[in-house]
């Protein structure tokens, strides 16, 4: 490079103090993988207890350890933070932004996570184990009931919300002022507009589980009794205050996923994105029913009639916009010209993946059958079926769409395509047989079930060990695409759209100090 | 390892070749045996096939692009990316299909709400981790547990065909009868579920719930906790055993008399043999989940017994049946005076007293359990009566 | 001061965000109280006594209110109620009383939590004397007889012939030790 003064530093300290919108972003995607190898392998040790009947590997303390990290892990450390980091890298290169609006605030956010998620993983080894009680942490499990290390968890969520609302304030600013001249709020590409929409949710519903958390730790420690109902309380409260952040934040895990595909098959379609306008209002009104469904996870708690009745409809009125989406997607591919790298492979599998996972949401929401569906593997199923196959597929696509941008080399698309057809494999044989354990009547969160569940278990183990040890192949091909390869060029796919692919590749340090035209 | 791969080898022959095997094993929604059992049935079996047409249909289109506007078949691209007409159309298109299966679900729903003029009431209350059924105005009551031997679950013995799904003492209903369970819980939330009646519901402590049943069939009914209650959650099923009306009147005569029974045997004079007898199996039935069979219990959560100040000392005698039979608050300790008879407290707490190497010698009878129970205090009066007719 | 519009979208950015943590305490937990008033959600009752306004006793029907105790964990006080069950015409009153005894060697502190099911049964059922009102200390070794009086309300819907009344007993000894200290 020519101007060397405005380059890296070198060493430890670029990525200490780095203020780059790159660099931030390419930490958040190796923190992202590395919580995602953790998460993953804890869900290793969860398939190979239900390998089979009976208790071999661990205790059911630590099983429930084992699955209530697996989900924050997964949940806060991996998906939240990949989708940060793909916005750090691509918002401001999509919109003509120089960096993202607050760089400082962009460090501080990222630098947060590994602490938080440092104390939270400590608690395992502290005196009665980690958090035991589900990544749902339902009161008074959570508190009366709870292990004494619940305090240091409750800091560490504390931790993680400060970082995605300072991450999300940063997009919104990023999003809603630098943009490029001509560059209007209906030109930006859905990505940008998906982040936007999430990082609005974000700020509406983290302070919300902050709020639960605090309410759990005055609990805990200064006699309050928000969630006792022997002090005036209600358990029940809780699980309102944390549905009506969880329901939200399910979405904030998917309408990122929605602007990655949404980039990536009219790129390889070779036509342009069918009901673009469309698409931006479906995910704002997938946002605003995010924020009145929030009881279809309580049915059986004992909600009066009428409630039941309300947020029976209100969840399946989601289907939708949803369903405006799935068909813009495949409208979208329909009478392209089709090609399938590996991003495409990807998205494709989304699509189909995801839409399995949005009618098991159907008939899920369906509140008299509900009843048995309810806290059993067919939740799990559905549940994995919008999570691995739509945020995680999406992230894999992503990576995959903007690799060559990133490090200036195309990957090994042999191994890439090994990669998606044993995630593909493995995710369906993990995840399928769940829905038929599910129905026939386990329960979910036990170490331990009866023979007649014994084979679809094994085959779910299976899968697990499969799926889980194809990621270690991702791993090794990104770090081959880091080291070398053949030169990307700038545009490496024909039918890429977007101002990212008008800079060279590798996108040099500082982009767009001089935004460009958009016409 | 053996029996490992051998499952393994049916399994994938399994998946390959015997579509009878399938037949075998459970993949959907059980029917169930009561009315709305059936309805939810029906209306899962609705939804579920009305997704499926539209799976079909929408991947169709999508598999039909895959194959045959790919660009290695020279297919070009069309340009066209907007239709007003179409969007309205796949907008309200699947809102019809809603509210087409919203008039079901919404029928089945008030009358899964509708628990009035029930025959009989129940109350179930979810304790960590087991349940506990009261007879309303039958002054009949107890506790459920799982039966399953240890030994099972540590694998060191074969798996009955019940493993997990199997209780000392069943819940027994009869048929034909409306039954209104009245759910609450005991210290965290449970859920009540048996998937045959179709009914779950919350067990939440300091409130109730209700839901209903009328069970068509007489038969054994099988279900477990649906909701993460701590360590054990996987291990407190529920048994419904549906009898006929003769049946189950006969049931709660006998039910009845057992109770006599029970206060006879308190006032009984006890051995030490007999006790420590009776107190390995109460022991081995609600205690080892936690202080495990050797008594080493699984510390720092849950403290071994063998060699415990509590369990030998002598002057502790008053804390050791104090704690058995009220608990330990912010502990995982809870009261017994509840769930066990005086009979079973005593046997236990004598059991304890001199299992694993604790050899005490000290014996607590029943009526010593009586008497703290009113005082306050261990006296040994009877122990000692007892010993000294033994000499 | 001056502020550019990239400072306006922060600064409304991060107020939205204190906001919604503000939301959950002020809005949100009062909200659910008057939401489980307003439709007997969980079936809580109301928890001050209720004035009886004299009205005319409707004996065209009988109702029978079923009586629950239920011991929370760690609270290992006897509890139970004279009678499993009373029948009353809307409109009159139906007394009884609750046997406590603390078994303990030490003074606690009891709270007992009333709950109606059916929910939708709820605001029907009143009280005009109640344990529950009042949490209740117990010496050592202590017993009594807590009386309870109800009537259920002429306007309870004619669907509903059978409530129960269920309540349950929590130890609050170590919580008021909790709260105090808190305080201080």
């Amino acid at each position: 490079m020519s101007d060397h003064h405005h380059g890296p530093e070198k060493g430890l300290m670029r990525w200490v103090l780095t203020t780059n919108h790159k660099d931030i972003g390419s930490m958040y995607m190796w923190f992202s993988f590395a919580m995602f190898l953790l998460g993953g392998s804890m869900a290793m040790v969860i398939r190979a207890e239900l390998f089979q009947p009976g208790l071999q590997i661990v205790e059911p303390n630590f099983f429930n350890q084992m699955t209530t990290m697996h989900g924050l892990i997964m949940v806060f450390g991996a998906v939240m933070p990949a989708f940060v980091g793909l916005a750090n890298w691509m918002i401001p290169m999509m919109i003509g932004a120089p960096d993202m609006a607050l760089p400082r605030m962009n460090n501080w956010s990222f630098w947060i996570l590994p602490f938080a998620f440092a104390l939270m993983v400590s608690t395992l080894f502290m005196e009665g184990g980690g958090p035991n009680f589900g990544w749902t942490f339902y009161a008074p499990l959570s508190t009366d009931y709870a292990p004494p290390s619940t305090t240091f968890f409750i800091f560490a969520v504390h931790m993680m919300g400060v970082s995605s609302i300072m991450g999300a304030i940063n997009v919104i600013a990023t999003i809603l002022n630098l943009r490029a001249p001509g560059m209007t709020l209906m030109k930006m590409p859905l990505f940008v507009w998906t982040w936007l929409i999430t990082a609005y949710l974000l700020i509406a519903v983290m302070p919300v589980l902050a709020g639960a958390v605090t309410m759990m730790l005055m609990d805990i420690h200064f006699g309050t009794a928000f969630f006792n109902a022997g002090g005036g309380g209600d358990p029940v409260l809780f699980q309102h205050v944390f549905w009506f952040f969880g329901h939200p934040e399910v979405y904030i895990m998917i309408l990122p996923a929605f602007g990655i595909v949404s980039a990536i098959i009219p790129a390889f379609s070779r036509k342009p994105l069918f009901g673009y306008t469309s698409m931006v209002y479906a995910v704002a009104s997938i946002a605003f029913l995010s924020f009145i469904v929030w009881a279809h996870h309580m049915f059986t708690v004992g909600i009066p009639l009428v409630g039941e009745i309300f947020f029976m409809y209100a969840t399946m009125l989601i289907a939708v916009p949803t369903g405006v989406k799935v068909f813009n997607w495949i409208a979208t591919m329909f009478r392209g010209s089709l090609s399938f790298e590996t991003p495409m492979l990807f998205s494709v599998a989304f699509v189909v993946l995801f839409t399995i996972g949005g009618f098991s949401g159907l008939m899920l929401s369906i509140a008299p059958a509900d009843f048995q569906y309810h806290d059993t593997y067919f939740v799990v199923a559905h549940f994995h079926y919008v999570l691995v196959p739509g945020a995680i597929f999406a992230i894999f696509a992503g990576t995959y769409y903007w690799l060559p941008k990133w490090t200036g080399h195309m990957y090994d698309t042999a191994l890439s395509k090994v990669h998606f057809w044993m995630s593909f494999i493995g995710m369906n044989l993990t995840f399928f047989p769940m829905h038929f354990v599910g129905l026939a009547g386990m329960p979910r969160r036990i170490p331990d079930y009866n023979m007649q569940f014994a084979d679809f278990n094994m085959i779910s183990s299976i899968g697990g060990f499969m799926f889980g040890v194809t990621q270690l192949l991702f791993l090794f091909i990104v770090i081959k695409c880091v080291r070398g390869g053949e030169k990307a060029e700038a545009k490496p796919w024909e039918g890429a759209h977007g101002l990212e692919w008008m800079v060279p590749s590798p996108a040099p340090y500082h982009t767009f100090t001089t935004p460009p035209d958009v016409k | 390892m053996r029996l490992q791969a051998r499952r393994l080898v049916m399994l994938l022959t399994g998946l390959t070749t015997s579509p009878a095997l399938w037949a075998e094993w459970a993949f959907n929604m059980p029917e169930g045996v009561t009315d709305l059992s059936r309805s939810i049935y029906d209306l899962h079996m609705t939804i579920f096939w009305i997704t499926v047409v539209i799976g079909v249909l929408v991947f169709g289109v999508m598999f039909w692009s895959v194959i045959f506007h790919r660009k290695s078949r020279g297919a070009k691209a069309s340009e066209f990316h907007e239709s007003t007409l179409v969007e309205i159309l796949w907008t309200s298109i699947p809102f019809a299909i809603l509210v087409v299966m919203a008039i079901p679900a919404t029928k089945t729903l008030i009358e899964v709400y509708d628990a009035d003029n029930a025959d009989i009431d129940i109350k179930v209350t979810g304790y960590q981790w087991k349940w506990q059924y009261e007879y309303l105005g039958e002054d009949v009551s107890f506790f459920s547990n799982l039966s399953t031997p240890r030994d099972e679950i540590s694998n060191a013995r074969p798996k009955n065909p019940n493993y997990l799904l199997e209780v000392d003492e069943p819940l027994v209903v009869p048929i034909g009868k409306k039954i209104r369970f009245l759910v609450t819980g005991a210290d965290v939330i449970h859920s009540w579920w048996v998937p045959e009646l179709a009914v779950k519901k919350d067990a939440i402590p300091g409130f109730i719930n209700e839901s209903w049943a009328k069970i068509n069939k007489p038969g054994i009914y099988r279900g477990q906790c649906a909701e993460l209650c701590g360590k054990d959650h996987g291990f407190m099923p529920v048994v419904v055993d549906a009898r006929t009306q003769e049946d189950y009147e006969s049931w709660l005569q006998e039910k009845r008399e057992e109770a006599a029974k029970i206060r006879e045997l308190t006032q009984k004079d006890w051995t030490m043999s007999e006790l420590m007898a009776k107190g390995e199996e109460v022991y081995n039935k609600v205690c080892v989940a936690c202080h495990q069979l050797n008594g080493q219990g699984l510390p720092p959560m849950f403290p071994a017994l063998k060699g415990a100040e509590m369990a030998v000392k002598r002057e502790m005698i008053d804390d050791h049946i104090n704690i058995v039979l009220y608990g330990k608050k912010g502990t995982a300790m809870q009261a017994f005076k509840d769930q066990l008879s005086e009979v079973d407290i005593a046997a236990v707490v004598t059991y304890e007293r001199n299992a694993w190497g604790n050899n005490t010698g000290e014996m607590i009878t029943p009526k010593d359990i009586l008497d703290y129970k009113k005082d306050g205090k261990y006296t040994g009066r009877h122990s000692q009566e007892n010993a000294k007719e033994a000499k | 001061m001056q502020l550019d519009p990239a400072q306006k979208t922060i600064l409304k950015a991060t107020a939205t965000a204190v906001g919604m943590f503000a939301f959950v305490f002020v809005v949100m937990v009062p909200l659910y109280n008057v939401l489980c008033k307003v439709t007997g959600l969980n079936g809580k009752t109301d928890p001050n006594p209720y004035k009886a306004v004299p009205a005319a006793v409707d004996t065209s029907r009988t109702i029978t209110v079923q009586f629950l105790a239920t011991n929370n964990k760690g609270m290992h006080w006897d509890f139970k109620p004279s009678t499993h069950k009373v029948e009353v015409h809307p409109g009159e009153i139906g007394s009884l009383t609750f046997y406590v005894r603390n078994p303990s060697g030490k003074d606690m502190v009891g709270q007992a939590i009333p709950s109606v099911s059916p929910f939708e049964a709820t605001d029907y059922l009143h009280k005009t004397e109640c344990f529950c009102f009042t949490s209740q200390p117990l010496l050592a070794h202590e017993e009594k007889y807590m009386p309870l009086k109800i009537i259920v309300d002429q306007d309870l819907p004619k669907h509903i012939k059978k409530l129960t009344l269920s309540y349950t007993l929590f130890d609050i000894t170590d919580m008021n030790k909790k709260r105090t200290a808190g305080l201080q």
